[in-house]
């Protein structure tokens, strides 16, 4: 058991500290004193900063070296991530891409989907955004609506709406989850594709948050005409190619934890700046218990990642740490409000923009209920809840609901 | 990077399984509640036999030279079936020996389980508390440890009261820390020496033998141990009783999840139940942040001793609670049966009720994480 490096992921890591070194000074500044204010600016900075990782072999580190990528593993892919933040330089614009939605392609696309899409996306070229979840399909995915119809030519026509978007306000293309067979059931009948999001047809619009910010969009497809060579992973198989993204996603998130800036010792700052509550006994058994939690997630963390180098594949039990890190922050927000006060909820606090966001990431990537429900049925074997959707075809699951409710 | 269990740590946790389950150690546990504590089964010669006691003693003095991690697999095993081996006070007690380059000489008999030690559990001061403190028999107030006056020949005069100690009933040797002059100081005492009273006392869960320890002059070795492994001691203690909590959750989980698979209601498995599955998948999750909590503390002890108080504390903190809400899951699972003398799950519950309130308590680990935390974000803001 040891948290060392092994020789070659040593020499891994100084090779990309090395890297850094000699580049860190490119990066754009996006906090701070000379930050980059403007938000076009700042993604346009982003892009090109994300063009000079992927050059340095700092993007796609697990991406096959014949798309560009280095070849490597998951605890080299973490290597490059703790070296970047340590550098305090910014990481990929496009982590949604080249994490999640290249490695789906790289999986199930055509040989010239890959050599069309790959490139653009590891450099910044061309950001990418995930078309998945729907207002009324979140944490029931194979619900969606967005239905696609193929025409006579063998090009299809695509009708429907998106929500949750991130990053579709600048993206290039879409990975869609669409509809085009609603006469049989309803995981059967998807299919997934690419969309340019340029298409005409295609509309984006912002989502404020709780916090005011618009970090999602909605996006609206009014008979978007997308090619044959769209569809990735063949007709009427978009929800096994939908379940690979949503395995790279656990995986990101598995490792990623700690990233969105979670942890205990921030919190702990926040409370030992007040020479009250750092003595306090309420405020302190409630920092212990929540940093006791967040703690426990790192080592989670090391876990997966012991689990995937030696090739096992980290299971939906991965999920618990999302609920760990979510429940955790928010009462972490929730003390540290307590212990400062209405100034905590101020227009530029960093509390404030925590606490309007967690509610929120409460449910991304599927509500905690659900993620509840998947772990109790795939880790404990309990059994599945009674469901009134198998075998039935989509287009006739209308009016059972109507008829159960 | 590697935090899986070697082959040699899954066969350690196989053997301790397979030597435990030749025990009815539930069955004498309910016995035992009666007040019969003969019952109980004495499983010291099967810890002898799978070398238990000298686990953290190295090799040069009879022992097997392993590391914390590797203990806290057997306190898992024991706290799984609820067996009374009383290793939470002798593997401390040990440790501190192991420290010391004048205990040697009292190492061997322990390391083999001829003689039996017993750890005095002296909590080391904090942000928030000066000074060593002690459990004490009643209330919040923390009694310093005991005190010494020293002797021109090595030895010294130790006095002071302990309450609640593990494993002191038939110890053969108690080592702690006591105040020399008032600095924190080791030391072993024998415990059939002059001075030295062990009252046994049973609370709630028969299978914990606890002790209060009075002493009054009595004669005691100053050991040369560091300061450092007098304080580590306490956290070894923190460390041994989280993994021992977490074999029970384990247990629990397991017995709860196989009912509510057989048991229905209404035509359905109640495991079916959102409310019922989501309550299990909360075991599971405090059980397995209380997993991971254990490589961090089993690592720390040498990859990064500094680390090691909170990492003890966290790891105590979570397991503490998982143990909590596992045996409150499990009464709730089985409905009323579970409250019953008729199932397993109150030994469970009598196990996580007393276990809160030992060695500082819970909410003590807690505090201290909080207090480490602070530490180092003052050190990170500097």
């Amino acid at each position: 058991m040891d948290l060392d490096d092994t020789p070659e992921q040593a020499a891994y890591r100084a090779q990309v500290r090395g890297w850094l070194d000699q580049h860190s000074g490119e990066a754009p500044v996006l906090h701070g004193p000379g930050a980059i204010e403007d938000e076009d600016e700042i993604i346009a900075a982003r892009r090109v900063w994300q063009g000079k990782l992927a050059e340095g072999g700092l993007a796609g580190v697990t991406w096959p070296k014949e798309y560009g990528g280095q070849g490597l593993g998951p605890i080299e892919q973490v290597i490059c991530n703790q070296e970047i933040a340590r550098a305090k330089v910014p990481g990929i614009l496009d982590a949604i891409g080249v994490g999640m939605l290249g490695p789906t392609i790289i999986a199930h696309g055509e040989e010239d989907q890959k050599s069309r899409y790959l490139g653009p996306m590891l450099h910044g070229d061309e950001v990418w955004c995930q078309l998945f979840s729907e207002p009324a399909a979140g944490s029931d995915l194979a619900a969606v609506q967005t239905r696609a119809r193929q025409q006579d030519d063998g090009s299809w026509k695509l009708s429907g709406q998106k929500v949750w978007t991130t990053n579709a306000q600048f993206a290039s293309y879409g990975l869609l989850l669409a509809r085009t067979d609603a006469d049989i059931p309803k995981h059967k009948g998807m299919t997934m594709f690419v969309v340019p999001m340029d298409a005409p047809g295609v509309t984006v619009r912002g989502l404020r948050q709780i916090s005011g910010e618009a970090e999602f969009n909605e996006v609206f497809f009014d008979d978007v005409s997308l090619d044959a060579d769209a569809v990735v992973g063949g007709a009427g198989n978009g929800w096994g190619t939908a379940l690979t993204t949503l395995m790279f996603e656990r995986v990101t998130i598995g490792l990623g934890g700690e990233g969105l800036g979670y942890n205990s010792i921030r919190f702990a700052g926040a409370i030992a700046r007040d020479k009250h509550a750092r003595r306090d006994p309420e405020v302190r058994h409630q920092l212990g218990e929540i940093a006791s939690e967040l703690l426990a997630v790192r080592f989670t963390g090391y876990r997966t990642l012991t689990a995937l180098q030696r090739g096992q594949i980290p299971g939906p039990e991965a999920g618990l740490a999302k609920v760990t890190i979510v429940n955790g922050a928010i009462r972490a927000g929730d003390l540290i409000a307590d212990v400062q006060g209405p100034d905590a909820l101020a227009q530029d606090s960093e509390w404030a923009y925590m606490i309007s966001f967690l509610p929120g990431l409460k449910s991304a990537g599927g509500t905690e209920e659900i993620l509840r429900n998947t772990i109790g049925e795939r880790v404990l074997g309990l059994p599945p809840e009674p469901r009134l959707d198998k075998g039935i075809p989509f287009s006739e699951l209308r009016s059972k609901e109507g008829a159960a409710a | 990077m590697n935090l899986a269990l070697s082959d040699e740590q899954v066969f350690l946790r196989e053997a301790a399984r397979g030597a435990l389950s030749r025990f009815k150690t539930l069955e004498a546990a309910r016995e035992a509640l009666d007040g019969s504590g003969g019952a109980l089964p004495d499983l010291w010669p099967t810890a002898c036999e799978a070398g238990w006691p000298g686990l953290l003693v190295d090799e040069a003095h009879g022992g097997a030279g392993l590391d914390v991690f590797d203990a806290m697999l057997v306190l898992g095993e024991c706290g799984r079936v609820l067996a009374r081996v009383p290793l939470l006070g002798h593997l401390p007690a040990t440790a501190i020996l192991g420290d010391s380059p004048n205990g040697a000489s009292l190492l061997q008999k322990l390391a083999s389980g001829e003689r039996r030690g017993a750890y005095l559990p002296a909590q080391p001061p904090s942000d928030v508390h000066d000074g060593w403190s002690v459990d004490p028999r009643a209330g919040l107030a923390r009694p310093p440890a005991p005190t010494a006056v020293a002797s021109s020949d090595g030895t010294a005069k130790v006095s002071g009261e302990l309450s609640f100690v593990p494993d002191a009933p038939g110890a053969d040797l108690l080592v702690g820390v006591v105040l020399l002059d008032g600095a924190p100081a080791g030391v072993a005492i024998e415990a059939d020496s002059p001075g030295v009273s062990i009252e046994a006392r049973t609370r709630y869960d028969a299978t914990r033998s606890l002790g209060h320890v009075t002493l009054t002059d009595a004669q005691a070795t100053v050991l040369d141990a560091p300061e450092e492994s007098l304080a580590a001691a306490w956290h070894l203690a923190q460390a041994l009783i989280a993994a021992e909590s977490l074999g029970s959750v384990e247990t629990a989980l397991d017995v709860s999840v196989a009912y509510a698979k057989e048991r229905h209601t209404f035509g359905r498995a109640i495991g079916s139940y959102q409310a019922v599955k989501h309550s299990l998948t909360e075991v599971l999750r405090q059980l397995e942040n209380g997993r991971s909590l254990l490589y961090y503390a089993g690592w720390a002890r040498h990859g990064a001793p500094g680390e090691f108080p909170l990492a003890a504390g966290a790891a105590r903190s979570v397991a503490g609670r998982a143990l909590d809400h596992a045996a409150r899951t499990m009464i709730s699972v089985h409905g009323g049966i579970g409250a019953t003398w008729e199932h397993d799950a109150p030994l469970y519950f009598r196990r996580a009720q007393l276990s809160r309130r030992l060695l500082g308590g819970t909410g003590a680990a807690t505090d201290r994480v909080a207090g480490e935390l602070i530490a180092q974000a003052d050190a990170a803001a500097a």
